[in-house]
């Protein structure tokens, strides 16, 4: 057997200090996903180019021409700078639901980090803290280049679009926190399936992101009021066009920040339940 | 609390799943610097226990201190001064060898500095150090376990829990694995260790405790549970025949007790080659006559009936 290395155990570094104070508990769980996001970050960043670059091809030139040249766009403007918004909006919804379901379980069950965390000082409201503040910062990325993307487009009528950023990564937070509370009651991933074709592509349809929502049947409109999307694509449509109705958008901050709560304490509770037995 | 307290004190420490009770009301206590094993079959309530103490699960009823300290409403604080080895390896396959080491000190709130450095003295005690920057999924199975035990060690933990640490492993990875603990042991590191394996408790252990069906059936050091619970000597004995039951009979009062096993006859007695001549005096031809000395696996048979591994 090769050397004899022992470990320094002196006296000195026995007295185990304290743990570093709960508020930066959620810190190194953050470190965590950005080290294991590390590796891929080349091919995710392209793909966060791409999916922008695709819809404005798509939807603002090709359908766009189609709509502004046969009913001269939607309520008075043309129809690349009103469905773009929306997709912004939409983005973050699939960014969301992408980053929170299988990884939250492979956490749970397969690789099984998060039990690796709650070995160590690291408790439950931490995990949930900082891994759902990593997949902000994915949502705050991809919002970041959809909007540069969309700016060379001339996508957007406004400055005021800028602030499209903040209300983007609070949409997709009202679809993260309640997947994460979804995904720690599943077995398998059975459910997610279920969840991106029924909820998610509806939603995409559905919230006012390709046409407004008063061409809906009136009885499907409650349904886009109460999920976050409409929300969010309502937002941005107003600040992005150069229109903010600020009392709406206060409204819509507001619902955002509720559902947020609402879902935080239930994925808080699902955790517990899962982890700690 | 004092020094000649001990580290970890339990009393009637339950479990509960439901109706199921995994750990029944066991109690034991840790000194400082000692290696303290559970052994026990298959759902013994080793695990369970095992993540009782490592305060990962909430007791259902009873006292567990560690350090003095109340697991219910000081868990960070007592993890804080563990080392954990889980049952089921908790790396992250796809980051490499290294950075599962800084990323799990992180966790402790050591720095990115601290961690750096901690890692390639952890490395070098766990002989891993070439393969620092490979990814973890295609280590073999002993590496990996290295590298458990290797991040375990990241914040100079006063206790080490060990849950089963060698299943699974060839002897010849068993063997630098345990070669790794002693030095740990050596160091004043306090271990705490699950296995069901015999060998294992007899080699790491200075005391251990016999779990069974979720109770603890025998307490003390390898060589008093052998004392006290077997004969100095075994004689095994097979036969030419379907079931060795049988013959249990006729062998009957040849040594102080005799456990029938599917394969073999085992006469327990403090003279075994004695007590072989008294099987050829009474006209018996085994296939195969073994004196050896008793080991824990006698102990927990006389104990439960059963053995270990199956
Ligand atoms: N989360 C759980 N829910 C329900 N039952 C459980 C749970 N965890 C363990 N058990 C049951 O408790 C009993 C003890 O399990 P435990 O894992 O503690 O045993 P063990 O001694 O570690 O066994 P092994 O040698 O197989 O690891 C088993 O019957 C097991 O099925
Ligand atoms: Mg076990």
């Amino acid at each position: 057997m090769a050397a004899d290395p022992t470990l320094p155990t002196a006296a000195s570094t026995r007295n185990t200090p304290e743990p570093f104070p709960r508020s930066r508990r959620w810190q190194p769980v953050f470190a965590f996903w950005a080290t294991q996001y590390k590796r891929t970050w080349q091919g995710n960043v392209v793909s966060r180019f791409l999916m922008p670059v695709m819809f404005l091809l798509a939807m603002g030139l090709g359908l766009g021409s189609l709509v502004d040249s046969s009913s001269g766009g939607v309520d008075g403007m043309p129809y690349l700078q009103y469905v773009v918004p929306g997709i912004l909006a939409a983005q973050s919804m699939w960014v969301a639901m992408g980053e929170s379901s299988y990884t939250v379980l492979g956490a749970i069950r397969w690789q099984m980090q998060y039990h690796a965390m709650l070995a160590t000082p690291i408790g439950v409201a931490d995990i949930l803290i900082g891994h759902i503040g990593w997949v902000a910062s994915q949502i705050a990325l991809a919002t970041g280049i959809f909007l540069a993307v969309g700016a060379a487009f001339g996508a957007w009528a406004s400055w005021w679009v800028l602030l499209a950023l903040p209300l983007t990564v609070l949409t997709g937070l009202a679809f993260t926190v309640p997947v994460f509370a979804f995904a720690a009651t599943q077995e398998n991933d059975a459910g997610f399936s279920i969840m991106f074709r029924f909820v998610m592509t509806p939603l995409f349809l559905f919230s006012g992101t390709f046409f407004p929502l008063d061409q809906l049947p009136a009885f499907l409109r409650p349904i886009a009021w109460v999920t976050p999307l409409w929300h969010g694509v309502d937002g941005n449509r107003d600040l992005a066009t150069g229109s903010p109705d600020w009392l709406h958008l206060l409204g819509h901050t507001a619902y955002l920040l509720l559902v947020v709560v609402v879902t935080g304490w239930l994925a808080y509770k699902a955790f517990r339940r899962r982890l700690v037995v | 609390m004092t020094s000649d307290e001990p580290l970890i004190h339990a009393s009637g420490l339950t479990k509960r799943f439901g109706d199921f009770e995994a750990v029944k009301a066991i109690d034991f206590a840790v000194q400082r610097g000692e290696a303290f094993g559970f052994l026990g079959p298959n759902g013994a309530g080793k695990t369970s226990t095992m993540r009782m103490v490592g305060c990962v699960s909430p007791a259902t009823g009873g006292e567990l201190r560690l350090f003095g300290l109340d697991p219910a409403t000081e868990g960070p604080r007592i993890r804080a001064r563990l080392g954990v080895v889980p049952q089921k390896d908790t790396l992250d396959e796809e980051l490499t060898v290294e950075e599962n080491i800084w990323v799990y000190g992180r966790y402790f709130g050591l720095s990115k500095p601290q961690v750096r450095a901690r890692a390639t003295e952890l490395l070098e005690f766990a002989q891993l150090t070439e393969r620092a920057r490979s990814k973890v999924e295609p280590l073999s199975g002993g590496m990996k376990r290295r590298l458990t035990i290797a991040r375990s060690l990241v914040n100079d933990p006063e206790v080490l829990m060990l849950d089963e640490p060698t299943t699974g492993l060839d002897p010849q990875a068993r063997h630098v694995l345990w070669d790794r603990l002693f030095r740990l042991k050596r160091q004043g590191v306090t271990l705490v260790l699950t296995t069901h394996y015999m060998d294992e408790a007899e080699q790491l252990c200075d005391r251990l405790v016999v779990m069974d069906h979720g109770e603890i059936v025998a307490e003390g050091s390898p060589r008093d549970l052998i004392r006290e619970h077997s004969t100095r000597e075994v004689l095994e004995l097979r036969f030419d025949v379907d079931d060795h039951a049988e013959l249990a009979g006729r062998v009957d009062g040849l040594g102080d007790r005799v456990e029938v096993l599917p394969d073999r006859l085992l006469i327990y007695t403090d003279d075994g080659d004695a007590a072989g001549e008294k099987v050829h005096a009474a006209g018996l031809e085994p296939l195969s006559a073994l004196v050896r000395r008793s080991t824990l696996e006698d102990v927990f048979l006389n104990l439960t009936g059963r053995t270990l591994v199956d």
